[in-house]
Order: C-alpha cells, then sequence, then structure tokens
C-alpha cells in the first residue's frame, strides 16, 4: 500500500548525555602510580641515592648485633630509559668481553642467582667503581656517575630482579640470550641470603 | 618579508644548487612550480567563473540549466579538461622521469647506484661511465645517534681515515658516499648537492655527490632518529684538490704530542677521566669507537654534529654540561675542576 | 523541472515550511499520532544512564562519534599549538624534545586516527541509513561495540599522554627507532595497541556502512539512483576494509611482538628486515588518507547538489571517480618510501600512480564547477567551505604532485614541505568539507540553524588561517629544514617563516573557536529548522529534525536519483511493516525491490561489555601476554549477554511483494 508520509512534530533539541570522564580520571589517577617513574626520560639529573653505596653491608659477618641493612632502592630500578642506557653502555663498553652478555666467560655470570659481592644496587655499583679482586677492573673516574647505576639497573634487569614492565625488549642484534623481560622476577631474598664466596673455604 | 629573504639565503637551501643533481632537481622544481602554478590559475579562475554564473543564475531567479543541450556541452567541456589534464599529467611524468634519470647518470659524473638488499653479493656493482680527475672518493659515513662517523677509503689500509661530523671533499670530483646506519633510520641529505638518502640498518646504499664549487654546504639528518634529532648535522666541504690533499694528509697524521705543560695535563685529564671510555685520539691510548674521533679535533667547524661553533667557550659548556645544549646525547656531564677543565681544553684545542 | 516541490530554497535561514515532500497527509490526526507514538514506543532507548549505555540507535552512536572526535580535534589542536609556540622562534625553550617527540606523535595519531578517520565514518554512519531510507544500520549492536572500543582506545592513548608515557616515534612509528632496543619503556606498545582499537572500530564502521546500503535500500533506490555521499561512504568503507588489516598486522602483531616477546620481524640480524615495517604501514597509510578524503568528496557532492538546486553533474562519472579514486589509492604507497634503498625503476612506477590518481579527483572537481556552473548557488557557508576546498585541495593537490617526482621528493622529502602538503589536502580537503557539512546538517541532527553570519566569519579565519600556517611551511621545506625538530639553529633563517606560521595556527584556532561558539549559541538560540530548510535533494530531509528513533514513519519509495525532487509533491512510501516491534525493510542488492522483514535488534549492553573485554585484552596485553587470555575470557560472558536471545518468539521473515 503506497500513502505519503507525515513530517514530525518538531521536537526538542536532544540534551547532552552523561560523560564517563569521572572513570577516566580515575583510570588516569591509577595508571599515573605505575608508570610515572617508568617512563621517565632523565637526561641532566644525578639519582638521589648516587653517593649512598657506601652505607651498605658488604660482608654477612658482624660482631655483635646484626645491624639492619640499609634498604635503599635507586630510582633507576623501575626506569625503562635507564635500564635502557645501561643495555647500550653495557655493550659499547665490552662487558661482555669478560661477561659475554650475562652468561659469563672470564667473568662470572650475571644473568644467574649467585652474586659474589651482593646483588643490591649498591653491591653492583662498588663492583664497578671499586673493581674485585680476580680481574675487575676499578672504572672509578672513568664512568659518570647516572652511568653506573643504568649500568647496575641493567645488570640486575639480566637476571629479573628488577620490575618486568621496566626491562628492556630484545636488541636488534643476533640473539644471544634470552630477551630481559621474559625472565621471571628472582627471590633476590634467597640470593642475599648465600654467604659471599669469598668467604666460604 | 626579512622572512622569504632569509629563506633565500640559507645553509641548506634546495634551490641553491652547488653539484649536477641538485642542479636537476632545482631545474625540475622550477618547472613544476610554473606548471602548478599555471594549473593552480586556470582552476581558480574556471571556479571564479562558475560560481559568478551561479551567482547571476540565483540573483537573477533563474531555474538551474538541466536541458540536455547544456548538459552535453558541459559533458564535452569536462571531457576537454580531463584530457588536457592527462597530458599535463604526462608531461609531468616524462619530466619527472628524465630528470631522474639524469640524477642517476651524468655524462661528466657518476652515476647514483642503490645497492641491493642484505643477501645481495658482497661487493656494489663496479662503477660506470667516466670520471674526470682519476677513481672516485669513497667514503663511507655511517649515521649514529645523533653524529655521523666519515671513514675514507682507501686501498692502503693504512691510509684510511676516520673523522666524524666533516666532510671534506674535492672540487669536482666525484664521490661516493656508502650509508649505512649503526642504530636507528637517519637519512644522509646536503640539499645544495643532493637529494636525501635514508640510512637504514642492514642496508648499504650508495650516493653519488660532486660539488662543482668551493664552499661550506651544511648536511642534516632528515629521518627522525630520536631525542637529538633536531641536533644532527654536519658540513660538507668543498675544496680546492690541492687543499684537499693538504687536509688529507693532515688528518692521516695521529695527533701531535703536547708541547706545553697545560697541554700536557690536559692529555692526563682525558686518559684518567671518562673521555677514554668512549673517545678516541690517535698516537694516544684512547682507541674507543664509541664516541667520534678527536685526532684532529681543533680543525673543525662545529661541535655537537653541527650543533655549536667550534670555540673554547663552546668546547667547555660542551664538555661539562652536555645534556644541556643536547638534553638526551649520549655524552654525559663531567664535573672537573676548573684547572682540570682548563688543561683539558689547551689539549683538545691544540689536536689540529 | 519546475520549481515546484523542492521545499524553499530562497532563504536558508528561515523556518522552512515544507508543502511538498513530507506534507500533512489527508488521514485522520488521531490515527497519524497512534503510528508515531507506537513506533516511538518500540524504537526509543530506555531512560536516563542505562539508556545511554545500552543504545543500539545509529543517530545517537554516531553523534557520540562526531562529539568525541570533534574532542580530540580540539586535543590534537592544542598539541599543534603547543608545537607551533615552540617553534616560533629559534632555540626556543619552551618544549624540551623528549615532550615535543611525544606531541608530535599523538598529534598525529590523534589526527589521524582518533579524528579523522572515526569522524567521516560517523558522518556515515549518521546519514547513510537516513539517506537509503531505512530505519537502522544493519547490525546496530555491532555498531555500539565500534564506538566503544574507539572510546577505549583515545583513552588509552591519552591517559598515556598525560602519564608521561605518550607515544615519542612519530605517528607512523618506523622501526627500529620504534624497535625494543630503541624505544624503552611501555609508549610505543601503547601506540600499538590504540592503533588496534581504532582499527577494530574503523571496520565495525565499514562493515555497517557496507551492508546497510546494500541490503536496506528504500524499495526503488536502484544502485544508480543512490546519493553520491552514500557511494563514497562505501567506498570507503571497502577501503577501510583492505587497508586496516595491513596497520594492525603491522603494529598489533608484529610491532608488540618483537618487543613484548622477543620476535625479529624487524631485526635484521636475526633475518628480518625494518623495511617490512614501512612497506606494511604505508600499504595502509596511503589508503588511509584517501579513506579520510572520500567521504569528504561524498559531503561535497550533498552540498554542491542542494545548494546548486540541481542534481550533480555526471553521475556516472562521478561514481567511477570515486571507486577508481579507492582502487587506484592502492597502488601509491611507496611514495612515501623514496628515499630508501629501493629498486630505482621500481620507484617511477609509483610516481606515474600517484600522478594518475589526479585524474579521477580532478574529474570530480570539475564536474562540480559544471554544477555550479549550470546551478542557481546560493552561497550559504556550506557552499562556501565547497568553494574553500576547492582552492586549498588543488592547491595541496599540486604540491603532492611535487612530492610524486621522486627527484624533487629525494629533497623535499621528510621536511617541512610534508606537513604543508598534508595539512593544506587534509584541511582543504577533509576538513573544509566536513565544517560545510556540519552547517549542512547540524539543522538535521538538532533541529537548529547554526548562524550562517557566524559561519562566513569562521570560514574565513580558517582559510587565511590556513594558508598563513602551512604556506610558510612549504617554503621552509624548500630552506631545508627537516620535519620533527624540536628546535632549531638561529643561523639557518628559517625563524620568520617559523613565526609566520605559528600566527597561522592562531588564525585556525580562532576559526575553531568561532564554531564552537556558534554552536553552543546555536543549541539554545538558533532558529528552529523544520524539517527541509534547505530544500535538498536526499531522502534525509523528508523526515523531522531531529529524525525520530526509527527514522521515517514510514520506508519511503524512490522514483529517481534525487529522492524528493523526484517525488514531486508526494513521497509515496511503504506501510506495514510492524509496529510493535523492531523491524526493517530488506531489499535486493542491485534494483532494492523489496525483499524481506528483518527483525531489528534492541538495546543491550553486551556491547560494552564486550568492548570492555576487548580492551582488557589489548590494555594489559602491553604489559603481558595474560592479557589476552583475561580479555578473551571476560569477552566469552560479554557476548553472550550480547547475543541471549530475549524470549521473544522468533518470527519467520515474511516476503513482500509490492505491485509497481
Amino acid at each position: 500500500m503506497v500513502a505519503s508520509c507525515a513530517p514530525e512534530a518538531v521536537r526538542p533539541t536532544p540534551t547532552p548525555s552523561p560523560r564517563a570522564a569521572p572513570l577516566l580520571l580515575g583510570a588516569a589517577l591509577v595508571a599515573c602510580l605505575s608508570s610515572c617513574e617508568r617512563e621517565q626520560r632523565r637526561f641532566s639529573e644525578v639519582p638521589p641515592t648516587a653517593t649512598s653505596y657506601g652505607a651498605v653491608v658488604m660482608s654477612d659477618l658482624q660482631p655483635g648485633t646484626r645491624t639492619t641493612e640499609v634498604d635503599v632502592t635507586t630510582t633507576y630500578e623501575n626506569n625503562a630509559y635507564a635500564i635502557s642506557e645501561g643495555q647500550r653502555l653495557f655493550n659499547q663498553w665490552n662487558c661482555s668481553g669478560c661477561h659475554a652478555h650475562g652468561g659469563g666467560g672470564m667473568g662470572p655470570p650475571l644473568m644467574d642467582d649467585e652474586w659474589i659481592y651482593g646483588s643490591e644496587p649498591e653491591n653492583i655499583v662498588a663492583t664497578i667503581l671499586e673493581g674485585r679482586p680476580n680481574g675487575m677492573p676499578s672504572f672509578r673516574g672513568r664512568v659518570s656517575t647516572p652511568q653506573v647505576w643504568q649500568l647496575a639497573a641493567y645488570v640486575r634487569s639480566m637476571s629479573g630482579l628488577t620490575p618486568k614492565d621496566a626491562r628492556p625488549g630484545r636488541t636488534d642484534h643476533m640473539q644471544y640470550k634470552q630477551q630481559e623481560q621474559s625472565k621471571k622476577p628472582e627471590d633476590a631474598k634467597r640470593a642475599q641470603e648465600a654467604p659471599p664466596a669469598s668467604v666460604t673455604p | 618579508m626579512a622572512a622569504s629573504v632569509a629563506a633565500c639565503s640559507g645553509p641548506q637551501r634546495v634551490l641553491d644548487p652547488a653539484g649536477p643533481q641538485a642542479e636537476h632537481i632545482a631545474r625540475l622544481a622550477t618547472f613544476l612550480f610554473v606548471t602548478a602554478g599555471i594549473v593552480c590559475a586556470i582552476v581558480f579562475a574556471a571556479l571564479a567563473l562558475s560560481v559568478q554564473n551561479g551567482r547571476r543564475r540565483a540573483d537573477r531567479g533563474e531555474a538551474p540549466d538541466e536541458t540536455p543541450d547544456g548538459e552535453r556541452r558541459r559533458g564535452r567541456a569536462i571531457g576537454l579538461a580531463a584530457a588536457a589534464t592527462t597530458v599535463v599529467l604526462f608531461v609531468y611524468l616524462v619530466a619527472a622521469v628524465r630528470t631522474g634519470r639524469a640524477l642517476a647518470w651524468t655524462a661528466e659524473g657518476g652515476p647514483t647506484e642503490r645497492a641491493g638488499p642484505p643477501g645481495a653479493p658482497p661487493g656494489l656493482p663496479p662503477e660506470r661511465g667516466p670520471f674526470p680527475g682519476g677513481a672516485p672518493l669513497t667514503v663511507e659515513v655511517t649515521g649514529r645517534q645523533w653524529w655521523w662517523e666519515m671513514k675514507y677509503d682507501d686501498p692502503t689500509p693504512s691510509r684510511m681515515l676516520t673523522t666524524a661530523n666533516e666532510l671534506h671533499i674535492p672540487v669536482g670530483r666525484p664521490v661516493r658516499i656508502v650509508t649505512q646506519s649503526y642504530d636507528v633510520i637517519h637519512s644522509f641529505w646536503v640539499p645544495k648537492l643532493h637529494g636525501k638518502q635514508d640510512m637504514i640498518p642492514g642496508y648499504k646504499n650508495v650516493l653519488w655527490l660532486r660539488a662543482d664549487r668551493p664552499g661550506v654546504y651544511r648536511g642534516q639528518c632528515a629521518e627522525y632518529c630520536g631525542h637529538q634529532h633536531a641536533h644532527m648535522a654536519f658540513d660538507v666541504i668543498a675544496e680546492s684538490p690541492a687543499e684537499f690533499a693538504r687536509w688529507y694528509e693532515s688528518q692521516l697524521a695521529p695527533s701531535a704530542p703536547p708541547t706545553d705543560s697545560s697541554a700536557q695535563h690536559g692529555q692526563t685529564v682525558f686518559m684518567s677521566n671518562a673521555c677514554i671510555m668512549c673517545h678516541a685520539i690517535g698516537g694516544t691510548p684512547a682507541a674507543s669507537r664509541v664516541g667520534p674521533d678527536l685526532t684532529h679535533l681543533a680543525s673543525r667547524r662545529t661541535l655537537a654534529a653541527g650543533t655549536l661553533p667550534n670555540t673554547r667557550g663552546h668546547l667547555a659548556g660542551w664538555i661539562v654540561d652536555p645534556q644541556g645544549i643536547k638534553p638526551g646525547a649520549r655524552m654525559p656531564s663531567n664535573q672537573l675542576t676548573p684547572d682540570d677543565l682548563n688543561a683539558l681544553l689547551d689539549y683538545l684545542r691544540s689536536l689540529k | 523541472m519546475s520549481d515546484e516541490g523542492r521545499g524553499t530554497r530562497d532563504e536558508p535561514d528561515s523556518v522552512a515550511v515544507l508543502d511538498a515532500p513530507g506534507a500533512p497527509p489527508a488521514l485522520p490526526e488521531a490515527q497519524e499520532e497512534t503510528v508515531h507514538d507506537r513506533l516511538e514506543r518500540v524504537w526509543r532507548d530506555e531512560p536516563g544512564f542505562w539508556g545511554w549505555v545500552t543504545s543500539v540507535n545509529h543517530k545517537r552512536i554516531a553523534l557520540r562519534y562526531i562529539i568525541t572526535a570533534f574532542v580530540f580535534f580540539i586535543l590534537g589542536g592544542i598539541e599543534a599549538a603547543m608545537m607551533r609556540a615552540q617553534l616560533a622562534r629559534p632555540e626556543n625553550g619552551l618544549i624540551g624534545p623528549d615532550l615535543y617527540n611525544q606531541l608530535f606523535t599523538v598529534h598525529g595519531s590523534t589526527m589521524m586516527f582518533l579524528f579523522a578517520v572515526p569522524i567521516v565514518e560517523a558522518m556515515g554512519l549518521y546519514f547513510v541509513p537516513l539517506m537509503i531510507g531505512t530505519r537502522n544500520v544493519a547490525f546496530p549492536r555491532l555498531n555500539a561495540y565500534g564506538y566503544w572500543t574507539y572510546l577505549i582506545g583515545g583513552a588509552l592513548l591519552y591517559v598515556a599522554l598525560f602519564t608521561n608515557t605518550g607515544p615519542d616515534q612519530g605517528w607512523f612509528s618506523y622501526v627500529p627507532l620504534a624497535g625494543p632496543e630503541y624505544a624503552p619503556g611501555k609508549r610505543v606498545d601503547v601506540w600499538a595497541q590504540m592503533v588496534t582499537f581504532t582499527e577494530i572500530a574503523a571496520i565495525v564502521g565499514g562493515i555497517e556502512i557496507i551492508v546497510t546500503t546494500f541490503k536496506q535500500r528504500a524499495p526503488g533506490m536502484s544502485l544508480n539512483r543512490v546519493p553520491l555521499f552514500v557511494w563514497a561512504m562505501v567506498v570507503m568503507s571497502f577501503m577501510v576494509l583492505f587497508a586496516m588489516p595491513w596497520v594492525a598486522t603491522a603494529s598489533t602483531l608484529f610491532l608488540a611482538m618483537d618487543r613484548l616477546i622477543g620476535t625479529h620481524f624487524f631485526n635484521v640480524a636475526e633475518g628480518g628486515d625494518a623495511l617490512l615495517w614501512q612497506h606494511l604501514f604505508w600499504f595502509f597509510g596511503h589508503p588511509e588518507v584517501y579513506i579520510i578524503f572520500i567521504p569528504a568528496l561524498g559531503m561535497v557532492s550533498s552540498i554542491v547538489a542542494t545548494f546548486t538546486s540541481r542534481p550533480v553533474f555526471g553521475y556516472t562519472a562521478m561514481t567511477l571517480s570515486l571507486v577508481a579514486t579507492g582502487f587506484l589509492s592502492f597502488g601509491l604507497w611507496v611514495h612515501h618510501m623514496f628515499a630508501t634503498p629501493l629498486p630505482q625503476l621500481g620507484l617511477s612506477f609509483f610516481t606515474a600512480s600517484s600522478a594518475m590518481i589526479t585524474l579521477p579527483t580532478g574529474v570530480q572537481i570539475f564536474c562540480w564547477l559544471a554544477t555550479i556552473w549550470a546551478g542557481r548557488a546560493r552561497f550559504a557557508t556550506p557552499l562556501l567551505f565547497v568553494v574553500g576546498f576547492v582552492v586549498l585541495f588543488v592547491f595541496g593537490g599540486m604540491t603532492g604532485l611535487m612530492l610524486a617526482a621522486v627527484p624533487l621528493d629525494l629533497q623535499i622529502t621528510d621536511t617541512f614541505f610534508v606537513p604543508g602538503h598534508i595539512h593544506y589536502v587534509l584541511l582543504g580537503g577533509m576538513v573544509f568539507p566536513l565544517f560545510g557539512a556540519f552547517y549542512y546538517w547540524f539543522p538535521k541532527i538538532t533541529g537548529r540553524m547554526l548562524s550562517d553570519r557566524a559561519g562566513k566569519v569562521q570560514f574565513w579565519f580558517l582559510f587565511a588561517g590556513v594558508n598563513v600556517a602551512f604556506f610558510p611551511m612549504l617554503m621552509l621545506g624548500f630552506a631545508g629544514m627537516p620535519r620533527r625538530v624540536y628546535t632549531y639553529l638561529p643561523e639557518m633563517g628559517w625563524g620568520g617563516l617559523n613565526f609566520t606560521a605559528t600566527l597561522g595556527a592562531a588564525l585556525i584556532a580562532l576559526g575553531v573557536v568561532i564554531f564552537l561558539a556558534n554552536v553552543a549559541w546555536a543549541l539554545r538560540n538558533g532558529r528552529l529548522a523544520g524539517a527541509d530548510p534547505w530544500g535538498g535533494d536526499t531522502l534525509e530531509w523528508a523526515t523531522s529534525s531531529p529524525p525520530p528513533d526509527y527514522n521515517f514513519a514510514h520506508i519511503p519509495i524512490v522514483r529517481g536519483r534525487a529522492a524528493l525532487w523526484a517525488a514531486g509533491h508526494e513521497l509515496p512510501v511503504v506501510t506495514g511493516l510492524r509496529e510493535d516491534r523492531r523491524e526493517v525493510l530488506v531489499t535486493t542488492m542491485l534494483d532494492a525491490m523489496p525483499d524481506s522483514r528483518h527483525e531489528a535488534p534492541e538495546p543491550t549492553v553486551g556491547p560494552l561489555l564486550a568492548a570492555l573485554a576487548t580492551g582488557v585484552a589489548f590494555t594489559v596485553g602491553i604489559f603481558t601476554v595474560w592479557g589476552f587470555f583475561i580479555g578473551g575470557l571476560l569477552l566469552y560472558p560479554a557476548l553472550l549477554v550480547w547475543a541471549w536471545p530475549r524470549g521473544k518468539k522468533p518470527r519467520e521473515h515474511e516476503v513482500i511483494e509490492v505491485p509497481e
């Protein structure tokens, strides 16, 4: 059947719909907590804990009551840019010459859970700056302070000690190791409780 | 006004060619400007006439013209316009392809070649054509974040020269630039000499240049490559063959041992600080290839890949606070005592 | 043809009183009211927030798309303003490199992924069903899903930007700079997944438009009577289906996998190739700009026809040009890669194809000029924007030809010439027709007229702004200024041109502000528009402004190309569709003969839940592969809610026969 059609009566202007803004703001705040640190690119800053590595206890043997270890975390643990810089420096300064991208060779492996001199960032910074017996050179004065903390963060990431989302992905080179992002977080406590190799008979 | 004048005399002006390829491209550009101008003028005129006609019809209250005759006439006009467009496009295509071939082969210069993708047999296709002045000069330019490594090729290995951020070439002689990248995609571009060529990791690409008059031609990286893409530039200095030879010999020589005590102390500062971790100075134990080669730092026009003029003050600022000048650059800040800094500057400024 | 039956066209600002198509019928008032009431009751959404969240009304969803996309347009404009402020002077210390890199990446990504494609698709989702005389799109719930997915993707990008995780590798994100080694953190992963969301939404919209247009046209609207705007939307939708999967493959799959699980698609050292990314991306990227452009061509056709009071000249040529442009646009992508180590001979082919695509667009422009010449041209704001479009787009097209010539491209690609070119063709070629379409269709959407005077002022601000902002960029390209630089040295001599460009940006911003003010004013004080204020030729003008939820009380019958003009005094309609449940008329593909009745889906919250599940999958997937499993598990109940039958007895599809 065919008929003609009537126009509708003029309708009132549609009112604006409710917005989901409050939900989005909430999500933003939550995300802020997790991502702000990871994505910072600090070009000029020196990490605030830079000079405090001297406060870390190097040995298990202490007279009297055991003092609490200074639990200092550098801000680079969660910083993807810093760990990526650490990776670059590790490769460019030929740390692989002895440590072979973490697998070890002349030097000990860095991607396992055995830490001769401790796995805290301060320990690793001390290792790099002071050198160690049996061949680890001292890079004091040769490596700037932010860079040594970046290297320490990278070394820790090689054995899965840093948060997963800040670790680097694979490099654009031939594949020589499992990429850091696939590593499961190590039991750092377990690594710390092993006595240093230098004090075992 | 000042703006357009400034654009007429810039160091990277495309329409100020100093070599045959840039010359061909500039000519194509001029041809296309004229063609585009004419096409735009015709289309805008047609638009104006249509608007005027349509408006007149509306003002007079006339009905729109949909007569079969009118439609036929309009159809024919559009057909004609489409045919004219096709002709213009064909002329354009011929001009573009011819210019492209001219770049690939100029009677007096060398061809522009592209090497194959990774996996192609090693060694590039043999050079073609006559080369006045003897065999072409070959330079391997490696783009790195955010500087340029130049390595002059020579049949005698001891005469290969590695330098950074500055390319000297002899006037009138074809130069074969082999571009590659160390990390991300960069692009080698000297507007006054030739178009750009992307430096893609895994590819070695050949670009031929020739400067036909002496001068300093600035080049800049033309592919976004990270934080300091904006400050990744270099100079191409075209000089007479004699001057070039002089420059080459002086660059081949290892650095002169420092003569005065301040410079000697400066050398010690260099060797005992972070500098040796990244920089090489020929004739000393410093041999790292992470950063630019500094053997003849004082002979260069600029610092930090074309960012700063090479003066004592700028060098001091660059050493002490590179992140303030080029935030994100790979060079760390260096805290030095004023005495050490002065000595270091004396030493570096002696590396001519 | 006589003047009658076309509604008022002489005074677009006055209230239109139609005495022809859509005139009050001879039926008694009481009976007529009941039809509308019944349809209203069946087709309306539930009231309040729940109704807003469960709606499957194509107009409501399309309007949401339009408003959201416009908000992204403004955000992208703010990013542009910040960049221009930084570049206004050499060595300006306003914005550092890290923030600047995020700004230009997010500006490009916002404009291309979050504004341009969604808004043109939304104009289609709003007007295609109206123009072809149906009640809703073919898959209303899928439509809702598309919007929510798009919203989540856009929110992801901006939450990331505000938490310093904004992508900073450029909107086309070349590897290896965007690869795992050189792009630390999650910025690029955010970008890759934002692309996923927007590409899902775009494909959904494309499917809607294609199926709706092919299966739900009003009887009598054979393919050769389909309005040019609808043709444009169909061509665009096919292009979306063919182009979007490539960017999804490249970013969602390859790049995300390289970064997250260590594959080697782009790792040369292990047999991958950095150029692979460029090919995959640009095979999408070039059709993408035509996806943005072709609907604008459709809008121009609609505006030209209405404001010259005659059909656009050369319907067949116009349609074939649209299809040819869409088809050819897939053969141009290498012109983005002329500076790469690809074989020289192959590059010239792409110069030829890039030149060739000028021809269909040129034919379209000639046809419009002929239409204006032969028509009664009323220069209300929409037609003014069309004139501006022709000027800016033709000029921008000429700069495009310069870029298509390989030798010249080697000099000016990756310089500011390219942003100059793209903004001429995108602003001139899409945004101008879009604003014209806003002025044209705002009365239909809201029932009120925008101020024509303010529209003309806005036009001149935009026109001047585009030229003052982007012509200097063309010159900067020839002055040797590369693009994506956060600053430049004073001795380069680029300061003056950059400063001028910044002034132009300010003019554009003012133009947009005028538009927003106009909209705000018109929503309260604009003149009431009535059903057909402009005297249009297509079916959307046959229903009220704004249209009721069910679009048409009775599906119209189309007797010619310009459906309303061909109808004369009366617009014939089909009666008999059910008024107690949602029903649309399905017609045959070629000739639009009535074929069957289809029960249209009711509102449900399923699409929102499914979009949230998708959101979880791809957002958590940025951090861990488990995200995809979790999201997939959540998707299952969401799809159950979506598709669960509602307890009504299923009806057989009755075939209708309409005696001719």
